[in-house]
C-alpha cells in the first residue's frame, strides 16, 4: 500500500483530489512568502552588515508600506479562507442517496453496520464510485473516523450523532485511523478500509447479512412496543412516523425542527425535550434499555417509512436506501 | 545619556546580588530581580523534566512497534510533557523571568507595583509545581493536556484532580503577575516616559498580561467544572449525565488558544529590542508594532473554536472561527515585515542574542505560514490531530517562545548576573538549536499531512522513516539547550565582569549598573528621548566605551 519512505498520501476519494489541490496551492503561497521574507533577511543580513566607519540610517517607518503588507496578505488570506470553506462544505454534505453505513465506537475498536445489514469489526468494505454516509456514535468517549487517503476525518461523539460521507475512487485497502486520543490503546484503534470494484463488492454483500437494519429495527420497534402508541393513524397517542423524516415538525412550544437522526435519536433517549405540537408529554425514556446498536436500528426503521416510494413490506422499504443506481444492479 | 555618569565602576560595588546572603535572603526577598531569578531556577528544572520526557517519547517512537514502555507509560509521559511544558515552562517563561527583571527597569521604576504580590506569584507557582511533581511521581495523568471529557471525568483513572489543581494553583501565579505588570506599566513610568516611548518589550508584555488576567480565570473555572463532574457526578459534560462534550472544549480552547500568545508575545517583545540593537536602528514602524501585540491580544480571544473544526460543531460557525483565524494572522506578519525592514540600512551584528533572533524570525514565519494551513478548513479536516499540528505548535512554542527566551536571556544575561557568557559557544549553541531543531519537526509536517495521528504509541511501518529523522534531531537539540545551561553556569564563576552596557544598548536597563543594585537606578532618571534612539547612542561611542572600561 504505501512504499517505505511516502511523501504524499494515497488518493482514493473524489475530496482527497479538493484538498489536495488547495495544500498546494498553499504550498506556493507559503513557499513565496517564505521565500520574500528569508531572502530579504538574507540580503539585508549580508549588505548592511557592520562595517567600520559605516552608521546605521535611521527610518521611523512608512505608512504606505505598512498598508501594503497588511492589506495584501489580508487578501491573499481571504482566497485562502474561501477556497478553503468551498472544499470544506463540499466534504461536509453529503449527497441525498448516499448509501448509510451506521459507525459505533468504543475503546477500542470501530463497530460497523451496513445498511443492508452486513456486520464489521475494524473494517469497512465500500465499493468504488458510490457514495457513502456515515452516521456515527461512540458508546464511551471521544474517538475520531480518520481516513488519510479519503483526507477525511470526524469527531464521533457520546450521545449524539455526527456525519461523515466519502466517495472512493479507487480499490485499495487504507488506513483507518482513531484521531483523537481515547485512552490506553488509543493507537491500537486503528482499522481498515477496503475499496473494491463494484463487481467484487456485490459478490462480498452477498454473504454474512442477518436482513436490513431497518428490518432489525422494525422488530425492535414492534419488541418495545413503540407501535402502540406510535400508530400508523392518526388515533395514536404519539406521533404517526411514517413520512416524517426529514421533513420539519412543529413542537408544541412553537419551534419548527428538522426531524434527522439526531432527533430521532434524541426523541428515543430523551423524549420529553421536543414535544410534537398537538401531543402530550407521555412517552417514557428508553435510556439504557436499548444498546447504541439498536438505537441504530430502529433510526434506520423511521428512516425507512420515509423513503421516496413508500412500501407496506420492510424489505422493500430498505433497499430503497441504497443509492438508486446501485440498487439496481444489487444481487441479494 | 546623563545617566551613565552616576554609576562608578569598581571591583565589589553593591548589587542585588551580593546586598544580602543566605536562604533566608532570597526566598523572603520582594525584590523582583531576585525573583526573577527565583523563577529562572525554577522553570530551567521544569524545562528539563519536561524535555526528559520528550526525549522518552521521541526514543519510544523511534521504532513502529510500542516497545520501550508500556502504552499507558506513554500516554501518561505525552501528557506530561505538555503540562510540564506549557503551564510550568513556556507560560512562565519571558514574563515571570525576563519581564520581571526587565519590566521596572525598562520603564525607570524601582520595583514592580506589589512586590509583595510578586513574591506570592511565585510561591504560587511553586505549590503549584510541587504538586505536578508529586501527581507525576505517584502515577501521573494520561488524558492529554487537553484533559478532553468525558474521558477525563468518567473514565481515565489518573490523578486528574491532583493535576488539574496544580494547574488551577499556578493559574493564579500568572493572573497575579499579568495584574501586576499591567498596574506597574501603567503607574509607575519614570518622568518622561511616555507609553509612545516605552520600549516595545513593554507593550508585547502588556498585551500579554491583558490575556493573563482575562483568559487564565476561564481555565481555573474549567478545571474546577472538570473535578466537581468527576468526584461528585455532576453532569456538566459528559453526555450520560446530561452534559455536553463540547462544552468543555470551547471552555477548554477559550483560555489555551490566548495561552499560545501568552507564550509568544513576550517573545516577539524581546526580538523586538535583540533587533534593534544589533541593527543599531529604531524599529521600523514604532506603532505598528506596538498596536500588533494588542491586536493579537484581542482577535486571540476569538479563533478558539479553530481547534474544533471536526469536532461537530455547525458549518456556520466553523466558517466565522476560520476567517477570525486569518484575521489574528495578520498582525503577526506585520511584525515579521517590520523586523524585516528594521534590517534595511542598518549596522549589523551578529551576536548569539542576534543569532537568536534570526532563528526566532525564521521558525516564527514557518509556523506561522503553516498555521494558515491548518485556519483553512477543508485542510484542516485532513491534518487536524496529526502530526501536522504538533510540527506547526513546536515550531510557534519552541521555534518561536523558546528562541526568544534564549535571545534575551544572552541578551541580558551580562545585565542579570553582572558577567559575560563565552560568545563563540554561544553562536555554536545558536546554531545547533536551530539546526536541531528543524530536524526534529520539520519531517513532522510531512508525517502529518501522510495521516500518521498525534499520541500514537505505535504506528504503521511506513511512518518510520521520518520518526527516526525526528528522534536524531531531537537529540541535536537535547545537546543544543544543555549548552547554555553548562557556560551560563561556568560563567556566573569564570565569566569576565560584564560592563554596564557590552551592547552598547539603548534602553534605561542599560544605563544602570551590571549587576543593577536593589533598586535599580541611583537617581530616578528622566526621559528626554525616543525609544531605540541608536543614532545618538551610536555619535559618540569612541569616549563612551572608554569610560565603562
Amino acid at each position: 500500500m504505501f512504499d517505505n519512505f511516502p511523501l504524499w498520501p494515497a488518493r482514493a476519494s473524489t475530496a482527497s483530489g479538493n484538498v489536495d489541490a488547495l495544500f498546494i496551492f498553499l504550498l506556493i503561497v507559503s513557499g513565496l512568502m517564505t521565500l520574500l521574507i528569508f531572502t530579504a533577511l538574507v540580503y539585508f543580513a549580508a549588505r548592511y552588515r557592520y562595517r567600520r566607519g559605516v552608521s546605521a540610517e535611521q527610518i521611523e517607518g512608512s505608512i504606505p508600506l505598512e498598508l501594503t503588507w497588511t492589506t495584501i496578505p489580508f487578501l491573499v488570506f481571504l482566497v485562502i479562507f474561501a477556497w478553503g470553506a468551498v472544499v470544506y462544505f463540499k466534504s461536509r454534505t453529503p449527497p441525498r442517496d448516499s448509501t448509510e453505513v451506521y459507525v459505533v465506537a468504543k475503546q477500542w475498536m470501530w463497530k460497523l453496520e451496513h445498511a443492508e445489514g452486513q456486520r464489521e469489526i475494524n473494517e469497512l468494505h465500500v465499493p468504488v464510485g458510490q457514495d457513502v454516509k456515515l452516521i456515527m456514535t461512540s458508546q464511551d468517549v471521544i474517538h475520531s473516523f480518520y481516513v488519510p487517503a479519503f483526507r477525511m476525518k470526524q469527531d464521533v461523539l457520546p450521545g449524539r450523532y455526527t456525519m461523515a460521507w466519502f466517495h472512493a475512487t479507487k480499490a485499495g485497502t487504507y488506513h483507518l485511523f482513531c484521531a483523537e486520543y481515547c485512552g490506553t490503546q488509543h493507537s491500537g484503534m486503528i482499522g481498515a478500509i477496503v475499496v473494491m470494484e463494484p463487481a467484487q463488492y456485490e459478490a462480498w454483500m452477498s454473504g454474512g447479512s442477518t436482513g436490513p437494519l431497518s428490518a432489525t429495527g422494525e422488530k425492535i420497534f414492534a419488541e418495545l412496543g413503540c407501535a402502540t402508541c406510535h400508530r400508523t393513524d392518526t388515533q395514536g397517542r404519539g406521533p404517526n412516523l411514517q413520512g416524517v423524516f426529514g421533513k420539519p415538525v412543529l413542537l408544541e412550544d412553537g419551534r419548527t425542527v428538522t426531524a434527522d437522526e439526531n432527533y430521532i435519536r434524541e426523541s428515543i433517549l430523551d423524549p420529553g425535550a421536543k414535544i410534537v405540537s398537538g401531543f402530550k408529554p407521555v412517552m417514557p425514556t428508553f435510556q439504557g434499555l436499548v444498546s447504541e446498536e439498536q438505537l441504530n436500528a430502529l433510526v434506520a426503521y423511521v428512516k425507512s417509512l420515509s423513503q421516496p416510494v413508500a412500501t407496506p413490506t420492510s424489505t422493500a422499504a430498505a433497499t430503497q436506501q441504497d443509492n438508486p443506481k446501485a440498487a439496481g444492479s444489487q444481487v441479494q | 545619556m546623563s545617566m551613565a555618569t552616576a554609576t562608578i565602576q569598581t571591583v565589589e560595588r553593591e548589587n542585588y546580588l551580593n546586598k544580602e546572603y543566605g536562604v533566608g535572603s532570597w526566598l523572603f526577598t520582594t525584590d523582583h530581580k531576585r525573583i526573577a531569578l527565583l523563577y529562572l531556577i525554577s522553570i530551567t528544572f521544569f524545562f528539563f523534566i519536561g524535555g526528559f520526557f520528550a526525549l522518552l517519547i521521541r526514543l519510544e517512537l523511534l521504532t513502529p512497534a510500542g516497545d520501550l514502555v508500556q502504552a499507558d507509560t506513554y500516554n501518561k509521559l505525552f501528557t506530561m510533557h505538555g503540562m510540564v511544558m506549557v503551564f510550568f515552562f513556556l507560560i512562565p517563561s519571558i514574563p515571570a523571568v525576563l519581564g520581571n527583571f526587565l519590566v521596572p527597569m525598562m520603564i525607570g521604576a524601582k520595583d514592580l507595583a506589589f512586590p509583595r504580590i510578586n513574591l506570592l506569584s511565585w510561591y504560587l507557582y511553586i505549590i503549584g509545581g510541587v504538586m505536578m511533581m508529586h501527581c507525576v511521581l505517584t502515577g501521573g495523568v494520561d488524558t492529554g493536556w487537553t484533559f478532553y471529557t468525558p474521558f477525563s471525568t468518567a473514565f481515565t483513572n489518573t490523578k486528574i484532580v491532583e493535576a488539574g489543581l496544580s494547574i488551577f494553583v499556578a493559574g493564579f501565579s500568572s493572573i497575579l503577575t499579568g495584574l501586576n505588570f499591567v498596574v506597574t506599566i501603567h503607574r509607575m513610568r519614570a518622568p518622561g516616559m511616555t507609553w509612545s516611548r516605552l520600549p516595545l518589550f513593554i507593550w508585547a508584555h502588556y498585551a500579554t498580561s491583558i490575556i493573563q488576567i482575562l483568559g487564565t480565570p476561564v481555565i481555573a473555572i474549567t478545571i474546577v467544572l472538570v473535578a466537581v463532574e468527576r468526584t461528585l457526578h455532576l453532569g456538566i459534560f459528559d453526555p450520560k449525565l446530561g452534559g455536553d462534550p463540547l462544552l468543555f472544549q470551547h471552555l477548554f480552547w477559550f483560555y489555551s488558544h490566548p495561552a499560545v500568545y501568552i507564550m509568544i508575545l513576550p517573545s516577539m517583545g524581546v526580538v523586538t529590542e535583540i533587533i534593534a540593537c544589533f541593527a543599531r536602528k529604531r524599529i521600523f514602524g514604532y506603532s505598528f508594532v506596538a498596536f500588533s501585540s494588542i491586536a493579537i491580544a484581542v482577535f486571540g480571544f476569538l479563533v478558539w473554536a479553530h481547534h474544533m473544526f471536526v469536532a461537530g460543531i455547525s458549518l456556520y460557525s466553523a466558517l466565522i472561527f476560520s476567517l477570525l483565524s486569518y484575521a489574528v494572522a495578520v498582525p503577526s506578519a506585520v511584525k515579521v515585515f517590520n523586523w524585516t525592514a528594521t534590517l534595511y540600512k542598518g549596522s549589523i551584528h551578529y551576536d548569539a542574542p542576534m543569532l537568536y533572533a534570526f532563528g526566532f524570525i525564521g521558525l516564527f514565519t514557518m509556523g506561522g505560514l503553516t498555521g494558515l494551513f491548518l485556519a483553512a478548513l477543508g485542510i484542516d479536516v485532513h491534518v487536524t490531530d496529526t502530526y501536522f499540528v504538533i510540527a506547526h505548535f513546536h515550531y510557534i512554542m519552541v521555534g518561536g517562545a523558546l528562541m526568544g527566551y534564549l535571545g534575551g536571556l544572552h541578551f541580558w544575561w551580562p545585565k542579570i548576573s553582572g558577567r559575560l557568557y563565552p560568545e563563540s559557544w554561544a553562536r555554536l549553541a545558536a546554531l545547533i538549536v536551530f539546526l536541531g531543531f528543524n530536524l526534529t519537526f520539520f519531517p513532522q509536517f510531512v508525517l502529518g499531512y501522510l495521516g500518521m495521528p498525534r499520541r500514537y504509541f505505535h504506528y504503521p511501518q511506513e511512518f518510520q522513516v521520518l520518526n527516526v529523522l525526528s528522534t536524531a534531531g531531537a537529540t541535536v537539540l537535547g545537546v543544543g539547550y544543555l549548552l547554555p545551561m553548562i557556560y551560563f553556569l561556568w560563567s556566573m564563576r569564570y565569566g569576565k565582569p560584564a560592563p554596564d552596557n557590552p551592547w552598547n544598548a539603548a534602553g534605561l536597563e542599560w544605563m544602570t549598573s551590571s549587576p543593577p543594585t536593589t533598586f535599580n537606578f541611583e537617581t530616578e532618571p528622566v526621559v528626554t528621548w525616543e525609544a531605540y534612539n541608536y543614532d545618538e547612542l551610536d555619535k559618540p561611542r569612541r569616549e563612551e566605551v572608554k569610560v565603562v572600561g
